[in-house]
């Protein structure tokens, strides 16, 4: 198998604007499971949720995508606060979170997808705006700004959000909270008031997300799956709630992608995510820049 | 049968930059009653999961009725008669009081016949005061019934070091006197113990020994009226 | 009960479905009836490890998959028959699944949950990627006409299936009631105090795995002949996943009639959605089943009848 620098350069380039977008797909997880413990195997669905609504305010509407997802974020905020308070009262209080909660969310992951067949069907779906078609091309690389507008948002994104947790004091309890929940209780903040709004955000980035990921590729309901592997990868290998190990790891998960589906063909990418998480688990659990 | 049931030198153990014990010294003689004091945060569960293997000892190493047991992993110790209970205790809350103490006699006990296990169970509820509520569910127990639980499932494993942590937290003058009870007699039927506990009425009056841990390390080992006018003890208690 | 007795009991109950079904005279009652049967043995063998235990499997349909694969393997290679082949399911799969548990018991319950989907996924992938079994193409199975003794190889086929339910609830039972039950029951309530009461808790992990993965591949092994067609989207399923978890805990997770009871409420319920209304609506009622009952009666079908029964006897 010939090596082309050519293909080996934009293997690269790719996966690094992938990285950056996965990034932003994971940061949801890394609060809510890396920081709150929440296994919230439900995730990828209101990233896909975030795309369909993305979508059919493209379609109907002519909105821009990311616009709409941050438009409607406050909703998705409420969204995760209801559910967190549901499996607060059902799961958390009654120490079940091992078994039931887990498959809550399992539940909740299949009703989104299923409900998204049922409204939208299997075809694919995506959105229109300026920035999709083109690309510019530096050297042997070709950059398309499919792949450089979310990535650039992405990192914003991350970037607010660890700003608003390092910064804020809102923020400060959340990771206050991740650590030790009593020492929080006598700083006279309510723990689970604080792990509702962390879970909040972390559904609202998710369907911000959703909007990037429609731009860079055609949406169906089903895809959701392929990124329970890709969030829990990335978080577990980024250290378990540490944002910068984060984004490192997905920079590292979306160069490992990308390589796979040059080389090798595209139908072995889903195993890149979960054998990178498996193998994270089995060599360096505590991740690449874990507590 | 040598002097010492277990001997544990030079344990240090680390999480991350975090060092939670130095350099630790710990040995208990047969047949011994030994406090373990320390203010919280100061190592003391971390010894307790060291000696019973929910947690590796980065160094040093832990002999138990004269062997070296930091290979064996927890289940293996605890057959070799080496039990602990928990400060906030752990009931298998979908099972009923009897129950409860059968698993310890099914899997740590030894050589009773399967017949013989609930009789043997009864017994050692009827030891610990617990004969009454031998089918009520685990989770429905006063928190005093819950301590006794906890001893009651670490006396079935016929153990011959029993490690108490915090056994009387939280409860009353009586039911401390309970407690203490308990133990005096479990440690008359040749049972070493270490009482890890804060309440000072209990230790002094149950140790023949007391050691005392700050900041991972043992500032102080010896006999229990002299240990607490120390100096550096009182100034761990009481702050500078 | 003992064990035995209650092997001829199941045993009898089974000849009577059997001849039930017979009566019927439609060939269509031995198609649904395998796939609720199917997931009689799934259910089961999920509960287990998941109720038992306390460890949450989302990848069932690799198990299953994995089976399934192992007989068409065997039908292009060696042509063994049905009844041979099926042990051979079964304890390939259940290689896998020590092999799995060997590698991720030793984390935390939410890991081994995770790395469950991974391998199912992984596994999926590995298929989709070899053509000896079809890849994404799948293959064609040629489904004998007949079987001897029985009217056809689909009402064979469909007895098959009542032998395999009353392998898997008899082996269910045995477990709960036996020693290695308790020490399950032990570490899904509490495993660091069931390790500090001698039990081995990796080890009882282990067996629970193997055993769950060894009913799993046989529930797979006679699919293969059942669908005639096997590509890997039929076989890896989602509802694979979300049946063998939603059936115990509809119908109850703490003992053996739990998920028999889901399995044969929901799996008939599907049967007859999936003929009046449409596939899709019906795997949203199994989710939002699910959900409601995992929030609202957390110990199923089987909890709300005891829950009743002790509220119509206060007791001592």
């Amino acid at each position: 198998m010939e090596v082309s620098l050519d293909l080996f350069l934009n293997a690269i380039a790719a996966g690094i604007l992938l990285g950056g977008f996965y990034a932003a797909v994971s940061i949801g997880i890394s609060i809510s499971f890396g920081m709150l413990d929440i296994v919230n195997i439900a995730h990828p669905a209101f990233i896909i949720l975030g795309s369909f609504i993305a979508y059919i305010a493209n379609d109907k509407l002519g909105a821009d995508p990311i616009l709409t997802t941050i438009v409607l974020a406050p909703a998705f905020f409420l969204l995760g606060a209801g559910l967190y308070q549901i499996y607060h009262i059902c799961f958390e209080r009654r120490g079940r979170e091992a078994l039931s909660g887990l498959a809550f969310f399992f539940g909740i992951l299949f009703i989104t997808e299923v409900s998204l067949l049922l409204v939208f069907g299997v075809d694919y779906r995506s959105v229109q705006a300026a920035y999709i078609g083109p690309a510019i091309t530096i050297g042997l690389v070709g950059i398309p700004f499919r792949l450089a507008v979310p990535c650039a948002v992405s990192l914003i994104l991350v970037g607010v959000v660890h700003f608003y947790l390092q910064k804020t004091f809102t923020g400060r309890c959340i990771l206050a909270v991740s650590q030790n929940q009593r020492a929080l209780q006598l700083m006279g903040a309510n723990p689970i008031r604080i792990k509702q709004i962390a879970f909040g955000i972390s559904i609202a980035t998710a369907a911000i997300a959703g909007a990037f990921l429609i731009i860079i590729q055609p949406v169906e309901p089903s895809i959701g799956r392929d990124y329970i592997g890709r969030v829990f990868a990335v978080c577990v290998l980024g250290g378990m709630g540490s944002i910068p190990g984060t984004l490192l790891a997905a920079m590292i998960l979306g160069v490992a992608e990308s390589f796979t589906a040059t080389f090798y063909g595209p139908s072995w990418a889903p195993a890149v995510s979960f054998g990178l998480l498996l193998l994270t688990l089995a060599v360096r659990p505590a991740g690449l820049l874990g507590r | 049968m040598p002097e010492n049931i277990l001997t544990a030198t030079n344990i240090s153990k680390h999480f991350g930059g975090f060092v939670a014990l130095e350099g630790v010294d710990f040995h208990v003689a047969t047949g011994e009653r030994v406090g373990l004091l320390g203010p919280n945060g100061s190592g003391k569960s971390t010894l307790v999961n060291c000696i019973t293997g929910t947690l590796r000892n980065d160094t040093g190493e832990i002999a138990f009725l004269g062997e070296r047991i930091e290979g064996l992993v927890t289940h293996q110790r605890i057959r070799r008669g080496v039990a602990r209970t928990f400060q906030i205790p752990r009931p298998f809350r979908s099972m009923t009081v009897l129950e409860n103490v059968e698993i310890a006699l099914l899997y740590a006990g030894h050589a009773v016949s399967h017949e013989g296990h609930t009789a043997a169970a009864l017994a050692v509820l009827e030891q610990l005061g617990l004969r009454n509520q031998a089918d009520m569910g685990a989770g429905q127990l006063t928190q005093v019934d819950l301590r006794k639980l906890e001893l009651a499932r670490a006396l079935a494993a016929r153990p011959k070091l029993l490690i108490a942590d915090e056994a009387m937290a939280g409860l009353s003058h009586t039911e401390v006197d309970e407690i203490l009870e308990l133990l005096f007699q479990l440690n008359e039927t040749g049972i070493s113990i270490v009482m890890i506990e804060h309440i000072m009425y209990a230790v002094m009056k149950f140790s023949q020994r007391i050691a005392v841990l700050v900041a991972g390390r043992k500032i102080a080992d010896g006999d229990p009226q002299a240990v607490v006018k120390n100096p550096d003890v009182e100034k761990a208690y009481l702050g500078e | 009960m003992r064990s035995l007795p209650f092997l001829g009991a199941a045993i009898v109950v089974a000849v009577a479905v059997f001849f039930a079904a017979a009566l019927v005279g439609n060939e269509y009652v031995y198609f649904a009836g395998y796939t609720v049967l199917q997931f009689v043995v799934l259910a089961t063998a999920w509960n287990i490890l998941g109720g038992y235990t306390g460890y949450v499997n989302f990848g069932t349909a690799g198990f299953f998959a994995m089976g399934a694969y192992s007989t068409v393997v065997i039908y292009k290679t060696i042509k063994l028959p049905l009844l041979l082949a099926i042990p051979v399911g079964g304890v390939t799969t259940a290689i896998f699944g020590l092999a799995m548990g060997y590698l991720t018991l030793r984390l935390r319950g939410v890991f081994f949950a995770i790395a469950t989907l991974a391998l199912a996924i992984v596994l999926n992938t590995l298929i989709v990627n070899w053509s000896f079994v079809g890849g994404s193409r799948g293959v064609y199975i040629i489904r004998p006409r007949d079987a001897a003794h029985f009217e056809s190889y689909v009402q064979f086929l469909f007895a098959v299936m009542l032998g395999l339910s009353v392998l898997a609830v008899w082996i269910a039972r045995m477990v709960e009631q036996s020693r290695l039950g308790r020490g399950l029951a032990a570490i899904r309530d509490d495993e660091l105090a069931a390790e500090c009461a001698g039990v081995p808790t990796l080890r009882l992990k282990l067996i629970s795995t193997t055993l769950s993965g060894f009913l799993m591949g046989l529930a797979g092994a006679p699919f293969p002949y059942y669908v005639t067609y096997v590509d890997p989207g039929g076989t890896f399923n989602l509802a694979y996943a979300v049946n063998s978890i939603a059936m115990p805990i509809i119908g109850g997770t703490m003992s053996w009639i739990g998920p028999l009871v889901g399995a044969v409420l929901l799996g008939t319920l599907e049967q007859v959605a999936t003929v009046t209304i449409s596939s899709e609506l019906n795997l949203l009622i199994v989710g939002v089943l699910l959900v409601l009952f995992v929030t609202l009666a957390p110990n199923g079908i089987m909890g709300l009848v005891s829950a009743r029964r002790r509220k119509a006897k206060p007791n001592a």
